[in-house]
């Protein structure tokens, strides 16, 4: 020691001990930052879209399966690859709309996608033990969703939509159950359910297709309704006390010009050109002057609250699977009202809606909130949730409904539905012809919405329907030629059935 | 040294024998092979639904191997510290556990075998080292030459062909060696002993800048040129971790040596500088920050999940308690998730329960290894338990804060629980002379008065 300061100096057992407690401190770093990641930030990297963990979770066993009447229109194959099972499709396009899909790739949509935690296992519901489980991290088979679809209704929809572009929805007016859900052109979800080559080629080649098989016409597209919109025109001028008797003479005008324009709302069919036509003749001949002038008579509030009672404007319509929303404008001017009034101007509806209006007429003014999903159940059967009817709205009291259904089968018997005509049943319609486009110079929209109940019952009808055919290549393009047909099948489908 | 009390029964010239631990080590040891064991017999169940069928033959190949390190404790270090070898054991078990597991994820390149191979190879060097070096004071000699046999082992590398993107392997045929983890014993040999002779040479104090003593100009020279000849060779191989291990080692040293706080001041500096010129001029290196600044910047650039990703995901996916051995997907990592990545694979299917768990292995056997160091008496013995103990705290933190993006990450091998037979046998090798050490320091001396 030859410094003075270093008699001052801290020996090896300071420094030593300094250092030691600075290797510690190292570690406690890393202990601090692995709480961190695994603690706090763990679900935003668990869900990093980038991160395939749970896409592998997913498909590490088989999933769970879609049933239509107690029969699986889904499968599960083992792949071989670092997902163990695809999805597959016993009938694919036949069932899209109604399944949606499930691609390793591509996510989920629709019941696939609501119902993804049952069909894949990881719902709480699937087990007695959930909190063994989350801490085992054990995982429960994928359970069953069983779906209101009466396959016979579907089929008759597909076979009746055939080639052209289009919707229908059929429900059951009791209860809401949706007993068939069809769009066209449809797609095969199986096709793409797998992470190959092969399937990323068919999910490009779906995705660039200008006809759209993936868009779920019936919930997800809305289309202007044209006069099928008369019945709630017509429910709403019964129920404001605009008119009382269906036969009895209206105050509408003829040639009626709209109030505050120079334009005259024009009708289709000569039997409507005439003045003071009750609404029993209005509605069978589809006449727009006089549809048109009772909206205005009615007033847009009234209109406004009668429609969003059948589920117009209705954002969040889920049955589980997200309808898009219908519009009916909720500020117009007389003459807006009066075109609104007849499904034109910005009113537009889903398929799924006009089937609610012909399901709330036919259930004596109560619609039903339409349900896709009868129950889940786990596995080996047993239930996890059963769906009970809900009521959605009571759009009109019993008299006034009853007085609209003896309008729509008026129309079916004498008027411009005729092609929906059953033997042996009653059957109320209206059909809808909707202009649209530039100039009004597109294929027209052929509507057609109707019910049916056996001839010897008088109780609530057991199916109502909703058809649009969007896109014909017919010369002869009315909801009565078209859309009728179809769905007069669908309704026969049912009735034969039940 | 406080000075005990006698016991009365006891004749007065006898030294008081402390207790030798052997039996506590024996039942740790025991313990810590069944935990393996029990590790692996579980990554089967969760796999296969059933025990692997070599799950006997395991367990006793890591048993004999541990039994017969304990052996040769008993025989030649009976008063040696009765944590290390247990501790040692427990992580080469875990280790073998998790690469046998990452084995069942990547059919075809089976790597549990050669690691068990290694395994026996390092516990055959820890038997030698505890055998035959009866007193570490001998090493002392031979700091030159260790510091010449380090410098060799560095530099040989650099004539064999760089394996991703590292020129730090010998390869001949299939087989692989890693000198540099061999180096890093034979550098702690050396610095402690030049430290020990030199200490109050570099204690001496030069100028003062602020409140840091600085040391002569005379002393600080021939340092720097050990510094430069090794983190220039690291950097000429582009081997981070290595250079960073060999850096924070030789400041550690240094402080301890000769308490001058000047020294972590110039280390510091030099390793911010030398950090910041490398980051500058290497593109390997460069990455690596942009890395570690934006783990999950390669996927919003849509070039997918780099390596830190997978990383944290793993890590993210274990959560509180892992996903269970077997169970978790590390895999996804790919390349070296059973070498330098091998703890995601902890994080993921042990969960922080697990992960935390190794930590406080680590921790317990840094401190052991201060420990020791603290109670030798011979300045060289002390500054070379603290600079291995030093090496695997640095170790652990440097891998593991690049795997949990902590640091940015830099290659390198988990202590006994990574891939790789030099990183397995280098690490036997630092337990076995901490073992001797520890026997030194708390056997009875004869001929000391108590």
């Amino acid at each position: 020691m030859t410094r003075g300061d270093n008699s001052a100096r801290p020996g090896i057992s300071t420094t030593g001990r300094r250092a030691g407690t600075f290797c510690l401190l190292l570690i406690v770093a890393l202990a601090a930052q692995a709480t961190r990641v695994q603690v706090f930030q763990a679900d935003a990297y668990n869900h990093n879209k980038a991160n395939q963990r749970l896409t592998i979770e997913r498909y590490d066993q088989p999933r769970g399966n879609i049933l239509v009447a107690g029969e699986p229109v889904t499968g599960s194959a083992p792949t071989g690859g670092r997902y163990d099972y695809k999805r597959t499709y016993t009938d694919g396009p036949a069932w899209a709309a109604v399944t949606g899909y499930a691609s390793q790739v591509y996510g989920t949509t629709q019941l696939e996608g609501v119902y993804d935690d049952l069909l894949s296992g990881s719902d709480d519901r699937l087990s007695g033990w959930a909190v063994w489980d989350a801490v085992s991290r054990g995982q429960n088979p994928g359970g069953d969703v069983h779906t209101t679809i009466n396959p016979a209704a579907q089929q008759a929809a597909l076979r009746g939509l055939g080639r052209q572009q289009g919707a229908v929805v059929a429900i059951e007016p009791a209860t809401g159950r949706i007993l068939a859900l069809a769009s066209t052109p449809s797609y095969d979800p199986g096709s793409f359910a797998g992470s190959s080559a092969a399937d990323r080629e068919a999910w490009t080649r779906l995705r660039a297709d200008t006809d759209q098989p993936m868009l779920n016409r019936a919930l997800r597209q809305i289309y202007p309704p044209g006069s099928t919109f008369k019945v709630v025109t017509a429910a709403a001028a019964l129920a404001s006390g605009q008119v009382t008797d269906i036969h009895a003479p209206t105050g509408a005008p003829y040639p009626y010009v709209m109030q505050g324009t120079t334009t005259e709302l024009v009708n289709d069919s000569r039997a409507c050109d005439e003045a003071g036509l009750s609404l029993d003749e209005a509605m069978v001949n589809s006449c727009n002057s006089t549809m048109g002038w009772l909206g205005t008579q009615v007033g847009l509030q009234r209109m406004v609250s009668t429609a969003q009672a059948f589920g117009f404007n209705d954002a969040t319509l889920d049955v589980p699977v997200r309808a898009a929303r219908s519009n009916f404008d909720t500020g117009m001017n007389t003459s807006q009202v009066a075109l609104s009034s007849i499904g034109q101007y910005d009113t537009a509806a889903t398929p799924l809606v006009m089937a609610m209006v012909a399901a709330g007429i036919a259930n004596n003014g109560t619609v039903m909130h339409p349900q896709l999903v009868d129950k889940l159940t786990r596995s080996d059967g047993t239930v996890v949730q059963l769906m009970h009817p809900q009521t959605y709205r009571q759009a009109v009291s019993p008299s006034v409904a009853a007085k609209v259904q003896q309008l729509m089968v008026d129309v079916v018997e004498e008027g411009t539905g005729s092609r929906a005509r059953i033997p042996g049943a009653v059957v109320g319609g209206k059909t809808g012809t909707a202009q649209h486009g530039t100039g009004n110079g597109g294929t027209p929209y052929a509507w057609f919405i109707a019910w049916a109940r056996p001839a010897d019952s008088g109780g609530v009808p057991p199916v109502a329907v909703a058809v649009v055919v969007a896109d014909s290549e017919a010369t002869d393009v009315t909801g009565g030629t078209l859309a009728a047909p179809i769905a007069r099948s669908v309704l026969r489908a049912v009735l034969d059935g039940g | 040294m406080a000075t005990p009390t006698t016991p009365a029964a006891a004749p007065p010239t006898a030294a008081p024998v402390p207790p030798t631990r052997r039996t506590t080590e024996l039942l740790l040891v025991v313990g810590a092979v069944l935990i393996a064991v029990f590790g692996y017999v579980e990554v089967g169940a969760n796999i296969d639904g059933r025990p692997p069928p070599d799950a006997a033959s395991y367990g006793a190949a890591l048993g004999a191997l541990a039994l017969v390190a304990h052996a040769a404790v008993r025989w030649r270090a009976r008063y040696a510290d009765p944590l290390l070898l247990p501790i040692a054991v427990l992580l080469n078990g875990i280790g073998l556990v998790v690469i046998y597991r990452l084995d069942r994820a990547t059919p075809g390149s089976a790597a549990a075998p050669a690691q068990l191979l290694w395994s026996a190879f390092g516990v055959a060097l820890f038997l030698a080292v505890v055998i035959v070096l009866r007193d570490h004071r001998v090493l002392q000699r031979y700091a030159y030459v260790c510091a010449l046999a380090a410098l060799v082992l560095l530099v040989l590398p650099v004539f064999f062909p760089p394996v991703y993107g590292s020129r730090i392997w010998i390869t001949v045929g299939a087989f692989s060696i890693q000198p540099g983890e061999f180096a890093k014993v034979l550098l702690a040999v050396f610095f402690a002993a030049y430290l020990a002779a030199h200490r109050d040479a570099l204690a001496l104090t030069g100028r003062r800048i602020w409140w840091f003593q600085l040391p002569r100009g005379r002393v600080l020279g021939p340092v720097l040129v050990v510094w430069a000849a090794f983190v220039g060779v690291l950097v000429l191989e582009t081997d981070l971790g290595t250079s960073l291990l060999f850096f924070g080692l030789f400041v550690i040293m240094l402080y301890v040596a000769t308490a001058r706080s000047g020294w972590i001041a110039i280390g510091l500096f030099l390793a911010a500088a030398g950090a910041a010129g490398v980051g500058w001029l290497s593109p390997h290196v460069h990455g690596r920050v942009t890395d570690w600044l934006d783990p999950l910047g390669s996927i919003a650039a849509g070039q997918g999940p780099n390596q830190i990703a997978q990383s944290l995901f793993a890590f993210a996916w274990g959560g509180l308690l892992g996903a269970g051995l077997g169970l978790g997907h590390s895999i996804l990592i790919g390349f070296a998730a059973k070498s330098d990545f091998i703890l995601a694979t902890i994080g993921e299917e042990l969960g922080l329960t697990g992960l935390t768990a190794v930590l406080l292995l680590y921790a317990l056997l840094v401190s052991r290894g201060f420990a020791t160091g603290l109670a030798l008496r011979d300045p060289f013995g002390r500054l070379l338990a603290i600079g291995l103990a030093a090496i695997v705290g640095l170790q652990v933190f440097v891998v593991a804060g690049g795997v949990l993006a902590l640091i940015p990450l830099t290659g390198m091998t988990l202590p006994f629980v990574a891939q790789g037979g030099s990183s397995v046998v280098t690490n036997w090798i630092i337990v076995a002379l901490l073992v001797r050490m520890s026997d030194t320091a708390r056997r009875p001396r004869p001929g000391v008065r108590p």
